[in-house]
């Protein structure tokens, strides 16, 4: 019977692999080591610059350990969504550190670089063709949006993985890709049950979030031509039906259903059943085939430049209503702005109380005592930095002073920083929720082969 | 009366990609489960009130073997947006546990 073993160290390559783990999953023999890196979670500003939200070292970190793995056991590593957002210059980062580090062990093998950075232009004619279409939520965009995006990818399926594997690469590093395509492309080419490499790759997306203890290690899953089984790495973890089925919940709308570019996973009628004492065994999830392959389109834009000015406030006029000081403040600065001769449609600003609402807006409940105290933040936005910091500079003295009730003294609030306002460059939006149809799951698709010899430096 | 947060065992909240907010709410009872899923004061109209979102968007599903209520709906302004409160919609479900069962 066809089956592939996948060993998926952790839930975010760069967020820290631990070795003893890692030697654990690979004394289980694994067919593929596989990890995604990458994630939209922490919004539109990695995508917009091309750049990845952990460290290099730390990417080094868990890079070494998987690469290692791989070439010392003669197994594949599968990494997609490189640096985070997944676009071209990612992808050559992380070659380069894999470089760096067939250089330092003395490697010899083969490196696949499989892009899916856009160009304005390619979608712009798929928009004409009538080929892009919206999700369920998405924003309304016209042609010129592609032109706005500073970046965008298609997000790969599992087929780019399996013609890197067939190309006899060593180590596939791959632009956007779904979370799941990572884990299902080898299982799905070895001709395992199509519905189970999806369910199974699913699972696992998060790590070790699939099972009870969610310390973010990393699991190993099996899967063949009935199902699969899916364990955690650490010896006091557990995946059970309950952790397994409550995990297809997680990042997903529908806990029943989740897209992929060749198709539909559909894991209504999955059976969960407790195969040994860590491991769960999954059968019955089905997989419905698209007549079109798409690829979901992820694209971000600057949207301005933002100043942010941080002051503490424990007065109790104050707190006894910040909604009201807020509304308050906001007006009587925004008259000093526009006297100032600054256009209105050229800047926003926004107040968040922390400690009241800032986190969960709008109305407290009623009889909530007031806090103790609260951090305002008051975030400015301009079309230009230096027109934000002149507008967070006009509030300066505002933001030191302006009372609850102008019948008594000035009160002075507290600031932590000098000086008290701060750049914070330009702010971001996702602008594409959108899928793209392709003839072919290669066609908005590039890949380049690096053969690299790390043994004469050795 | 009762609160969602006091019958269920937890209840979270998360960003299902950065156009969606999902939450879910875990019982570890049938009567507490029950209770949830029939209540007339927990539907899609209390998301809607509750998150500022058209009724017609909101998505609801019942788990009835793993015992979890779950609602998906649309962010008002995607995540990461100039004005973001919450980038990972991690504490939202503060509305929903606070809400009358």
């Amino acid at each position: 019977m066809n089956s592939c073993k996948i060993l998926m160290p952790t839930g975010g390559l760069g967020a820290g692999i631990l070795q003893e783990a890692f030697d654990r999953g690979m004394a289980l023999k694994p067919d593929v080591i596989a990890v995604d890196a990458g994630s939209t979670d922490s919004g539109p500003a990695y995508l917009a610059n091309g750049m990845s939200k952990y460290a290099r070292q730390a990417s080094k970190h868990d890079l070494r350990i998987t690469t290692i793995g791989a070439m010392t056991a003669g197994i594949p590593l599968f990494i997609g969504s490189c640096g985070t957002c997944g676009t071209d210059n990612m992808v050559d980062y992380y070659a380069e550190i894999v470089e760096e580090i067939f250089r330092e062990e003395g490697f010899q093998g083969k490196i696949a670089k499989i892009y899916c950075q856009q160009s304005p232009d390619v979608l712009k004619q798929k928009w004409d063709e009538g080929k892009i279409h919206a999700l369920d939520g998405a924003p309304d965009i016209t042609r010129e949006t592609f032109d706005e995006c500073s970046n965008i990818v298609a997000v790969l399926g599992a087929e780019p993985f399996i013609e890197a594997y067939n190309q006899g690469a060593n180590i596939v590093l791959a632009g956007r890709a779904t979370d799941t395509a990572i884990m299902a492309a080898l299982p799905l080419h070895k001709g395992c049950d199509v519905a189970a490499a999806w369910h199974g790759a699913k699972t696992v997306e998060c790590g070790a979030q699939c099972a009870d203890k969610s310390d973010g290690l990393g699991v190993f899953l099996t899967v063949d031509e009935t199902g699969f089984y899916v364990k955690p790495l650490m010896p006091d973890a557990h995946c059970t039906p309950y952790t397994v089925s409550a995990h297809m919940l997680y990042e997903n709308s529908d806990p029943h259903r989740l897209r992929e570019p060749s198709g539909t996973l559909i894991a209504r009628d999955a059976v969960y059943t407790q195969f040994d004492e860590q491991t769960t065994y999954v059968t019955g999830s089905k997989f419905e085939h698209a007549t079109q392959y798409t690829m979901k389109l992820e694209g971000a834009a600057i949207m301005g430049y933002q100043n942010i000015s941080l002051v503490g406030i424990a007065n109790r006029k104050v707190l006894a209503d910040p909604e009201k000081w807020i509304a308050n403040i906001s007006a009587h600065v925004d008259r000093y702005i526009k006297r100032a001769g600054i256009n209105k449609e050229d800047y926003s600003f926004n107040f968040k109380a922390y400690g009241y609402n800032a986190v969960v807006e709008g109305p407290v409940p009623e009889g909530t005592p007031p806090p103790r105290e609260i951090g305002m933040l008051l975030t400015v936005t301009a079309k230009t930095q230096e027109l934000a910091t002149q507008v967070a500079k006009i509030f300066n003295p505002y933001l030191l002073h302006f009372p609850a009730d102008f019948n008594e003294q000035l009160p002075s609030f507290a600031f932590p920083f000098s000086p008290v306002d701060c750049p914070r460059g330009a702010t971001y939006a996702f602008k594409l929720f959108h899928v793209v149809d392709v003839e072919d799951p290669l066609e908005l698709v590039r890949i380049a082969y690096v053969d690299i010899d790390g043994r004469e430096e050795k | 009366m009762a609160k969602v947060q006091d019958i269920a065992l937890y209840v979270r909240s998360k960003g299902a990609g950065p156009f969606w907010v999902t939450i879910e709410v875990f019982f570890d009872n049938d009567e507490a489960y029950e209770t949830f899923k029939n209540s007339q004061k927990v539907t899609k109209g209390t998301i809607a009130k509750l998150y500022g979102v058209e009724e017609a968007l909101v998505k609801e599903f019942y788990i009835d073997n793993i015992r979890v209520g779950k609602f998906s709906f649309p962010r008002r302004h995607p995540a990461g947006w100039e004005y973001e409160n919450d980038m990972h919609s991690g504490q939202q479900y503060i509305r929903l546990a606070e809400a009358e069962v």
